[in-house]
C-alpha cells in the first residue's frame, strides 16, 4: 500500500483537486488550543456571572455544555470548517469530496467525539486514524469528513534579472520541473548548496560558474521577461 | 508558451479570483458582478491548472493554482438553506418520522430501560438493602434528602434555584444524550450500557423511596418532565444501537457506508433528543418544582406523556415516511 498524504478528487469541472490531509499531530494541537481557548473564555465568564449567585451558576453550566458540545460545531459549520485552533494550525474540515462542510456534517462528527475519545485521551480515534487511509477518525467516517491543510499564502518569487540561455540537451518535462524548482527555491538555499547542485549538471565547471550558467538556462526555461 | 508569459497574462484573472474568494471566506457580499466573474475564473482556474500540470510548470505555480482552485471550489459548493421553514417541517413532520423511521431500534432500548427499571424496583420491593447494590450510600442519602417529606427544604427554593437547576439539566441529560448516542458507535455497547445502568438507578430510586415513604414527592415531581427526558433518552439509546448495529452487521453495505446512512438516518433523531431536553429542563426547573396538589401534578404529567406519544406515532403521517432530514 502506498502511504501519502496526498488525496486526489476529481472535481465536477473535471479538473483534478489534490488535498494534503492533516495527521494526528496537527490535529493534537488545534484540539489543545481550542481547549485551552475555551477554558480561559470560561474562566472569563465565570467571574462576573459569580456575582449573580445560583442563578448565574445556571447560567454558567448552560455556557459550559455549550461549549463542551458547541464551539466546534459553530465554528466549523459557520467558519469555512475551522476552529480558532485549526485556524492557527492551518487546518479546515472538508467533505470527502472537497466540499465545504455544513452544520449537519459538522454536528455528526462532533457528537461521534465521545466514541473517539474512549477510553482515554482519544486512543480509539487516534488508532482508528492511522488504521483509515484518509487519517480520519470514527467521527469523520461516519459523517464523511476530512481533516486537510489549507494552502499558507504564496511565498513571492525572488526577482530574476539577467539574459537567458539555452540548455545545451534536449529539455525533457522532468527536467524542466528541477529547474524550475531551482530558480524557485533558489533565494532559500546558501550559495554554497546551489554551487553544489549546480556542479551536478555542469561538473566540468569550476562551482561558481556552473551556479551562473545553471541560473540562466534556468531563466531561459522560465521565460525571463 | 513559457512560464512567466503564463503567469503574466492570468495573473489579473487571479488576482481577481483571490479578491473574490477573501470577499466571499469572510461573508460579505461581492458586488453581482465580482460574483458573475467568479464561475467563469473558476472553470478557466480549473484549464489553466491542467495546463500547468501537462506542460511541466514550476511545482510552486502547480501548487498555487491548486491551492486557489481548493479554495474557489470550497466557496462554490458551499450550500445554505433557509433555517426557519426546514425548522417547522423539521418539528411538524420530519422527526417523528426519523423516530418511526427505526422504531424498532428505540423500541429495544425503550425495553432495556423499562425492564432493567421494572426488574430492580421489584428487587427492592422484595428486599429494600439490595438498592445499596445499585446506589452509592451517599446518592442514596441525596435521594431521600431531595424527595422526603420530613426532610426535605422547600421553602429554600427560589427563582435562583430554579435557574440553577435548569443550567444543570441542560449540562448533565444533554450530554448524558449525546454521550449515550456516541457511545452506541462503540459497537452498540456504550448505549446498551447507558440505557440498563440509568434504567436501574430509576428503578431503584423508585423502589427505595417508595419503600421510603415518598413515593408521592417523587411522582409529582418526576411525571411532567418525566415524558420528554425518558423519551429523549429511549431515543438517544435507539439511535446509539443503530449506529452500532450498522458497524456490526452492516447488510450489503461496506461498513463505512453503513456507518454513513446510519449517521444520515440518526440525525434528525437527535436534533429532536435535543429538542426534547431542553424542554424538559424547562418543565423541570420551572413547573415539576412548583409545590401544587398531586391530582393537578399527575394531570399534567399524565398529558405530557399522551401528547408526547400521539406526537411521536402520528404526526407527519401522510407525507413522504422517506424523507425526514431537517434540511
Amino acid at each position: 500500500m502506498r502511504i501519502d498524504d496526498q488525496l486526489h478528487i476529481d472535481t465536477p469541472e473535471g479538473a483534478r483537486l489534490t488535498l494534503s490531509l492533516a495527521g494526528p499531530l496537527p490535529r493534537a494541537l488545534a484540539y489543545s488550543f481550542d481547549l485551552a481557548i475555551r477554558g480561559l473564555a470560561l474562566a472569563v465568564i465565570a467571574i462576573p456571572l459569580m456575582l449573580f449567585g445560583r442563578g448565574g451558576m445556571g447560567l454558567y453550566l448552560v455556557l459550559l455544555f455549550l461549549m463542551e458540545w458547541f464551539y466546534p460545531v459553530l465554528f466549523e459549520a459557520l467558519w469555512q470548517g475551522r476552529t480558532p485552533g485549526k485556524r492557527m494550525m492551518g487546518l479546515a474540515v472538508v467533505h470527502g469530496n472537497g466540499a465545504p462542510l455544513g452544520f449537519n456534517g459538522s454536528l455528526v462528527r462532533n457528537l461521534l467525539r465521545t466514541a473517539d475519545l474512549f477510553p482515554i485521551f482519544y486512543l480509539t480515534g487516534f488508532l482508528v486514524m492511522l488504521a483509515t487511509r484518509r487519517s480520519q477518525r470514527l467521527g469523520d467516517l461516519a459523517a464523511d469528513t476530512l481533516v486537510i491543510h489549507t494552502p499558507p499564502a504564496r511565498p513571492a518569487r525572488p526577482h530574476q534579472d539577467g539574459d537567458g540561455e539555452v540548455p545545451d540537451w534536449p529539455l525533457s518535462r522532468e527536467d524542466q520541473l528541477v529547474l524550475l524548482a531551482f530558480t524557485d527555491r533558489g533565494a532559500r538555499l546558501s550559495a554554497e548548496r546551489q554551487e553544489e547542485l549546480a556542479a551536478l549538471a555542469y561538473p566540468e565547471l569550476a562551482p561558481a560558474a556552473a551556479r551562473e550558467k545553471l541560473q540562466r538556462v534556468a531563466r531561459h526555461v522560465l521565460g525571463g521577461a | 508558451m513559457r512560464q512567466s508569459q503564463f503567469e503574466q497574462r492570468y495573473q489579473p484573472q487571479w488576482a481577481r479570483l483571490e479578491t473574490s474568494l477573501t470577499a466571499l471566506e469572510a461573508r460579505r457580499h461581492p458586488d453581482d458582478a465580482a460574483l458573475t466573474d467568479f464561475t467563469a475564473d473558476y472553470q478557466s482556474l480549473c484549464h489553466q491548472l491542467a495546463l500547468a500540470r501537462e506542460r511541466g510548470y514550476s511545482l510552486a505555480l502547480q501548487e498555487y493554482l491548486n491551492d486557489l482552485m481548493l479554495r474557489a471550489h470550497r466557496q462554490l459548493y458551499r450550500y445554505r438553506t433557509p433555517l426557519l421553514p426546514g425548522l417547522v417541517a423539521f418539528f411538524t413532520g420530519g422527526f417523528p418520522r426519523a423516530v418511526r423511521h427505526q422504531w424498532r431500534w428505540h423500541l429495544i432500548s425503550t425495553l432495556c430501560f423499562v425492564l432493567s427499571a421494572g426488574l430492580v424496583w421489584a428487587m427492592i420491593l422484595h428486599d429494600p438493602e439490595l438498592v445499596h447494590t445499585v446506589v452509592g450510600p451517599r446518592q442514596v442519602a441525596e435521594l431521600e434528602e431531595m424527595y422526603h417529606p420530613d426532610l426535605r427544604d422547600v421553602a429554600g427554593r427560589d427563582r435562583q434555584d430554579d435557574v440553577m437547576m435548569f443550567g444543570y439539566y441542560i449540562y448533565n441529560n444533554i450530554g448524558i444524550a449525546f454521550r449515550t448516542f456516541a457511545g452506541g458507535l462503540l459497537l452498540g455497547v456504550g448505549a446498551l450500557v447507558a440505557m440498563l445502568f440509568n434504567g436501574s438507578f430509576f428503578g431503584a430510586a423508585a423502589g427505595h423511596l417508595t419503600l421510603a415513604g415518598a413515593a408521592q414527592p417523587f411522582f409529582t415531581f418526576v411525571i411532567a418532565h418525566g415524558a420528554p427526558e425518558l423519551i429523549a433518552i429511549f431515543l438517544a439509546g435507539g439511535a446509539g444501537l443503530r449506529m452500532g448495529w450498522a458497524v456490526l452487521a452492516p447488510g450489503s453495505w461496506r461498513r463505512v457506508d453503513a456507518l454513513r446512512r446510519a449517521a444520515g438516518d440518526c440525525l434528525p433523531v437527535m436534533y429532536g433528543v435535543f429538542a426534547l431536553l431542553v424542554l424538559a429542563a424547562f418543565i423541570e426547573a420551572f413547573w415539576s418544582s412548583r409545590e401544587l396538589a398531586p391530582q393537578i401534578k399527575y394531570s399534567v404529567g399524565a398529558a405530557c406523556w399522551a401528547l408526547l406519544t400521539l406526537y411521536l406515532l402520528f404526526a407527519g403521517r401522510g407525507g413522504n415516511e422517506e424523507a425526514h432530514g431537517p434540511e
